[in-house]
């Protein structure tokens, strides 16, 4: 067969129509919402305003999750880790500004921050791990991560909108760390480390409904006048009085990403303490529409397959044949 | 029809050695990172997950990698038989630049021992962009071989077999233009989960789109840049007449490119960020200025025949679809608080496997036949690429 205009176009019309059959059959397929809370989503309500800044979270964690102390100073006086690593689960960062003199101060104060692992309700580590060793229990909605399973592609790592999961970059055959909520304690009874431990509850534990209603109640008391607050768990009857700060007033985690199982409270204003400002649908959810809308049911891939194969096929025949 | 034919001649040239001992160089920085860790090579860290491997090796090294599949959908799917000649230069340079990719990301992932995970389904996450884009890498690196099969099987096996091979190679011409498709738009969609880690001017959802079609620009560029270096570096005849045609097929694709990347901006209200974001806002215009000039550049067909201007068109498409690939996985990627600049190590690394890939190039086509051997001495002209056909078609009909 001749190549001639005639046939460049019928092979151009075969191709164009598997293109436009494969467009066609991507039916802009429903947009995929952001997950929902599971039923007994359990977190950790972190109240920035009550916090001490001992740390004794960070030591519970390092007994915990035999994890082992970080240096960030020459001398290896302290366990001073400047942030969540490879080494270490969760860290209290430190806000301070101008004089620094005043607690929960925006101007001229300082105040405590918590870093770990907040398990999105609808996680980005989880949407694009490749080989599914991010996974969210679908009962308590922790996210955990599976080193049997892990590649290091630090996917997760690229993804995370909080800089959660941390590589261990120093090490011939590294893992990934992130907090898994003390799973393996909460299967012997016990709650996180980190609640059990923090002496003000400033750290708290509970169910995600009850730890958004004490968040709210604390958000609804005025400034300066007394109010209460349990340690370990939401709703213990272990107490202990305070004045209420002056609340920015916002529980983080409520909205963004589509929600979270860890709740933050603060008197500085999140931007300022590490945590941006975010919106509502989560970024899994949108990748994930877009990429269903392409390869929804394989429809498209394998229709322009097809359309590519009978263009293919006959083409190369031509080809043959003139040669 | 021009045959293509082994090109020959000495294996020891000034190119080849300086590539290999490039080569070696990585080799041994490849053995102390598996050693000591990917930290004691790499400027990786826990803010910037992406480095220069995933960067260049990955994004940029696959797109330039096109070729193949650039020539493949014209040629075979779009019947332009006239260019087939250039078809198996871009097929081998496009199984290097993928294997070669391929090659780096394991040693790019950390876990590499547990890598087959990927390909299983107890393990694979069909929602992950980077399970698809892993998937479909892998298979292309295969069919880019069983497409270049032929070239091998006319070196050293019996006719028999290369005759079934060529029955046959509309299958994996056929693969070789869905993979593509599939995995250069979720390279660009791979940055979608990172929402606002990636500067607006950057983040889109369309990002699929562009990272698709500057990749099918950047393959066409590669083949005319490629095109033009061999002609020169070894003497032969000049391809400008092809390569000019193809030249239109690029200009027609920038200016879809550059509709949907400023159409987008517009859409989203973006417009404004273009001047005013600082750093961003300088690699922004240069990348688009790349991306312009070309489509400048081509809009003659006196132009278009000039081979200084289209390799000057060329050049700067690829730089162009680099420095985009740059921008989105690590200049406009960004956490508050943390810095990358890749290491020395990382870059040799880098500079390593373009040489090797550079160095496999040159033995391929001094050992198979790759190259068109319509050289004017042996008395055919480049034009009996064109009257060979219709003296076959006389025949036939």
């Amino acid at each position: 067969m001749a190549f001639s205009r005639r046939n460049f176009l019928k092979g151009a019309a075969a191709g164009s129509a598997a293109a436009a059959c494969a467009a066609a059959t991507t039916t802009p397929a429903e947009a995929r919402e952001n997950l929902t809370m599971p039923p007994k989503a359990v977190g950790l309500l972190y109240d920035s305003t009550i916090c001490v800044g001992c740390k004794a979270c960070v030591v519970a964690c390092r007994d915990a999750n035999d994890t082992h102390p970080e240096f960030s100073t020459e001398e290896k006086l302290w366990d001073n880790p400047l942030d969540i690593s490879g080494k270490t689960i969760t860290v209290i960062k430190m806000y301070s500004e101008g004089t620094g003199q005043h607690k929960d101060q925006e101007k001229d104060g300082f105040a405590f921050m918590k870093r770990s692992c907040l398990h999105c309700v609808d996680p980005s580590c989880v949407s694009v791990c490749p080989v599914t060793a991010m996974t969210k229990d679908p009962v308590t909605g922790i996210v955990s991560h599976e080193p049997a399973d892990c590649i290091g592609c630090r996917y997760c790592i690229v993804a995370c909108p909080f800089a959660v999961p941390q590589f261990e970059f120093d090490k011939a055959f590294p893992k990934l760390l992130k907090c898994q909520l003390c799973k393996h304690r909460q299967a012997e009874g016990k709650i996180p480390a980190c609640a059990e431990v923090c002496p003000t509850g400033a750290t708290l534990f509970g169910p995600v409904t009850a730890l958004k209603e004490e968040a709210d109640r604390r958000l609804a008391v005025p400034a300066g006048k007394p109010n209460t607050f349990a340690r370990k768990t939401v709703g213990s009857p272990d107490v202990h009085e305070h004045p209420n700060a002056a609340y920015v007033q916002h529980a983080y985690g409520t909205t963004e990403m589509g929600g979270t199982q860890m709740l933050l409270l603060s008197g500085v204003p999140f931007e300022k303490m590490g945590y941006p400002k975010l919106r509502e649908r989560s970024y899994a959810s949108e990748a994930e529409t877009i990429q269903e809308g392409i390869y929804h049911d394989l429809i498209a891939p394998v229709a322009l397959f097809a359309g590519l194969l009978y263009v293919a096929r006959k083409n190369t025949k031509n080809h043959d044949e003139e040669e | 029809m021009s045959k293509a034919a082994p090109l020959g001649g000495s294996y020891i040239t000034k190119t080849t050695v300086i590539t290999a001992i490039l080569t070696v160089i990585m080799g041994a920085l490849l053995l102390y990172r598996l050693v000591f860790g990917l930290g004691a090579v790499t400027n990786l860290s826990n803010g910037y997950g992406f480095g220069l491997w995933i960067a260049y090796d990955v994004f940029i090294s696959t797109a330039f990698a096109c070729g193949g599949y650039s020539m493949a959908i014209l040629v075979y799917i779009f019947n332009r038989g006239e260019y087939h000649p250039l078809v198996r230069p871009a097929l081998i340079a496009s199984a290097f630049g993928y294997s070669l990719g391929g090659m780096s990301i394991m040693f790019d992932v950390g876990r590499y021992w547990n890598a087959w995970h990927l390909f299983l389904p107890g393990w694979a996450n069909p929602t992950s962009i980077m399970f698809e884009v892993a998937c479909c890498i892998a298979a292309y690196c295969m069919v880019l071989w069983v497409e270049f099969a032929p070239a091998i099987a006319e070196r050293f096996a019996p006719p028999k077999v290369v005759a079934i091979l060529k029955k046959t190679a509309f299958i994996p011409i056929a693969i070789g233009c869905l993979l593509p498709t599939m995995h250069q738009s979720s390279l660009g969609s791979l940055l979608i989960p990172a929402g606002y880690l990636v500067h607006p001017l950057w983040q889109s959802n369309l990002l699929p789109v562009m990272a698709l079609s500057s990749a099918i620009c950047m393959g066409y560029s590669i083949v005319i840049f490629e095109g033009s270096l061999v002609t020169e570096a070894y003497n032969r005849p000049s391809e400008a007449h092809m390569l000019g045609k193809i030249s239109r097929l690029i200009s027609g694709l920038l200016i879809f490119y550059l509709v949907v990347r400023w159409g987008n901006l517009a859409y989203a209200g973006k417009l404004g960020l273009v001047l005013t974001s600082g750093k961003y806002s300088f690699f922004f215009i240069l990348e688009n200025l790349l991306f312009v000039l070309p489509v400048i550049l081509l809009a003659t067909q006196k132009n278009r025949v000039n081979p200084q201007l289209l390799f000057i068109a060329a050049v700067s498409m690829l730089l162009a679809g680099a420095l985009y690939r740059l921008d989105l996985v690590l200049i406009a990627y960004g956490r508050e608080g943390w810095h990358y600049f890749p290491s020395v190590g990382e870059i040799l690394i880098t500079v390593g496997f373009v040489a090797l890939e550079i160095l496999g190039y040159i033995v391929c086509v001094k050992l198979f036949p790759v190259l068109s051997s319509h050289h004017p001495a042996h008395g055919k002209g480049s034009h009996t690429v064109l009257r060979a056909p219709s003296a076959a078609a006389t025949t036939n009909e």
